[in-house]
């Protein structure tokens, strides 16, 4: 087990005062890059398998006769040749290039989501389900293996566990991230702390969740799972907004790396070891926006 | 449908990306290795049968797929695959009325059998409403009628040495150079066996319509719809499939689909 007893090493000589505290523990370090790899090819994989049924629907079944469809990427030829177009809850955007109709110029081909965003580039239901059920054994393990690990280090009840001060401290956490002030302390902030709760307890568990109610054999072993969710192609519209909600934390994920500090960011997430700001700062939040 | 044109479609990407001389952009990198047999891809398919024995620990033998109310019957069941065989044998039984057609029941069986449609609609039947999942992604929900499997396969008496039930269809589903390749695919004999298999002569509550694989399709309601073969003139009971086709257990896993269709 790592060891954060002396976790206050001497600060360096750089004549800020700066503190390396150790941060990250190795688990949820080897967890994080595990599971971003794994989403890089989930979602590759995923948009192929979405590209077979470019649609969403809301319910049990898929309506053919009838309309229960809130999502649908396509193609369609109009007066200045093919267009690819998206349709979200009846309002249709013209999408061409990126989404229903995109390719090499004078190549196009009519496909949801374009080559680039998918595993395989071309076509290829069977491969990408191939990938992506193989990565989705990675991430469930990998979840399971970092729960029981923060269970037992502390990580989840010292870092994530939100706390009454952190309801208190939110609005002036929000206020600190428009102004991009960030604090490099050893304490997540009520943000991160919802970000990254977020992502570990309800994105990725309904991810999984919503995965197994689209197997038909998990609906012989959990029948009442599809009733809960709404029915099987509701459970699969979640799973696909749940992907676009990852996808948007990924983002903005990467956005406050690079403001806070991308060296220092990153280092704790590799080596564990994080430059926290000096103790005084700490205790003169006024000067710190000053 | 589009499923016909996956090899040339892939040819032809792959043909005018080559020939233009293009960069390649984004994810053809990860192309190489994942065809069929590539050791990268056989590395990833460890997975569905972890997906396989992990499923069947979970469900056993006879835990039962969902069934639905006649309330859930909202559309004519989705028709996929090939609709309409366009093969003269078939041609011939549908103009009778398949009033000639037989299922026989081969291979590994102590008495093989021959029955006509008059014969196993005599059997015991079983009707269920359940939902049929595609591969790729949609459900539609209809009522089955049809002889349970089970019963078929206790009168053939099958014997202890096998271990899948191979269906073999009437149409052809692709005209390769090497001929023509009739549909066919596999079970093991747990989902042969299971309560919800049945060999389906009726539909919503009339007789199976030929898009939906007149005269008789199976039923496998815990696995998706490529599992599930149309236009059945033969089951044969075998203990390996590796020698058929392409050795994979059938035409669409010979594409590159998973053997196991439970997820």
């Amino acid at each position: 087990m790592d060891t954060v007893a002396n976790n206050h090493s001497a600060a360096e000589a750089d004549g800020k005062d700066t503190i390396l505290i150790y941060r990250q523990s190795r688990w949820t370090r080897l967890t994080h890059w595990i599971w971003a790899f794994s989403l890089f090819f989930m979602l590759l994989s995923g948009l192929q398998i979405f590209n077979a049924r470019p649609q969403l629907y809301v319910g049990k079944q898929s309506g053919f006769e009838f309309n229960n469809t809130i999502l649908q990427i396509g193609a369609e030829n109009t007066a200045n040749g093919p267009r690819g177009f998206t349709e979200i809850f009846g309002h249709r955007f013209d999408t061409t290039g990126v989404l229903g109709w995109s390719g090499p110029s004078g190549q196009e081909t009519p496909r949801a989501f374009p080559s680039w965003a998918t595993i395989p580039s071309y076509y290829d239901l069977g491969t990408a389900r191939v990938v992506h059920f193989f990565f989705a054994w990675i991430l469930t393990t990998t979840l399971l293996i970092w729960l029981i690990a923060s269970l037992v280090n502390g990580h989840i009840h010292r870092d994530l566990a939100p706390r009454v001060s952190d309801l208190r401290k939110l609005p002036r956490d929000i206020v600190d991230h428009a102004k991009l002030k960030f604090h490099h302390t050893r304490e997540y902030n009520t943000l991160q702390k919802m970000a990254y709760g977020g992502v570990l307890f309800v994105l990725l568990p309904l991810m999984i969740v919503t995965g197994l109610a689209m197997s038909p054999s998990m609906n012989s072993v959990l029948p009442w799972l599809n009733e809960i969710l709404g029915g099987r192609q509701t459970a699969r519209t979640i799973h696909f907004t749940v992907m676009v909600l990852l996808v948007l934390f990924f983002i903005v994920h990467i956005l406050m790396i690079l403001a806070a500090g991308p060296i220092n960011e990153l280092r704790s997430i590799i080596t564990g070891w994080y430059r926290t700001d000096p103790p005084a700062k700490h205790d003169q939040p006024t000067e710190r926006s000053a | 449908m589009a499923k016909f044109q996956i090899s040339r479609r892939k040819f032809l990407t792959s043909a005018s990306l080559g020939l233009s001389g293009i960069a390649l952009s984004g994810c053809d990198v990860f192309d190489s290795g994942l065809g069929i047999g590539g050791g990268l891809r056989s590395f990833l398919e460890n997975a569905n049968g972890l997906t396989w024995r992990a499923q069947r620990l979970l469900a056993g033998r006879n835990a039962l797929a969902p069934e639905f109310t006649e309330a859930d019957i909202r559309q004519p069941q989705r028709p996929n695959g090939v609709t309409a065989p366009d093969d003269d044998t078939y041609k011939g039984l549908l103009a009778n009325n398949f009033a000639d057609w037989r299922l026989e029941v081969t291979g590994l069986v102590e008495k093989p059998l021959s029955l006509s449609r008059e014969q196993l609609q005599n059997m015991p039947s079983r009707t269920q409403i359940t939902r049929h999942d595609c591969v790729e992604g949609w459900s539609c929900i209809a009522k089955w009628t049809g002889t349970p499997l089970s019963l078929v396969l206790d009168q053939a008496v099958v014997k202890p040495q096998a271990r899948y039930v191979m269906f073999h269809c009437l149409d052809t589903i692709e005209q390769s150079l090497s001929g023509d390749i009739k549909y066919y695919g596999t079970i093991d004999l747990i989902d042969a066996r299971h309560p919800q298999t049945i060999l389906a002569y009726g539909l919503n509550g009339n007789p199976l319509p030929v898009e939906n694989g007149a005269p008789l399709r199976v039923r496998v309601e815990r696995q998706l719809g490529y599992k599930m073969p149309k236009y059945i003139h033969k089951i044969e009971l075998v203990d390996s499939f590796a020698n058929v086709g392409g050795g994979r257990g059938g035409y669409w896993e010979d594409n590159g689909y998973d053997w196991y269709g439970g997820i």
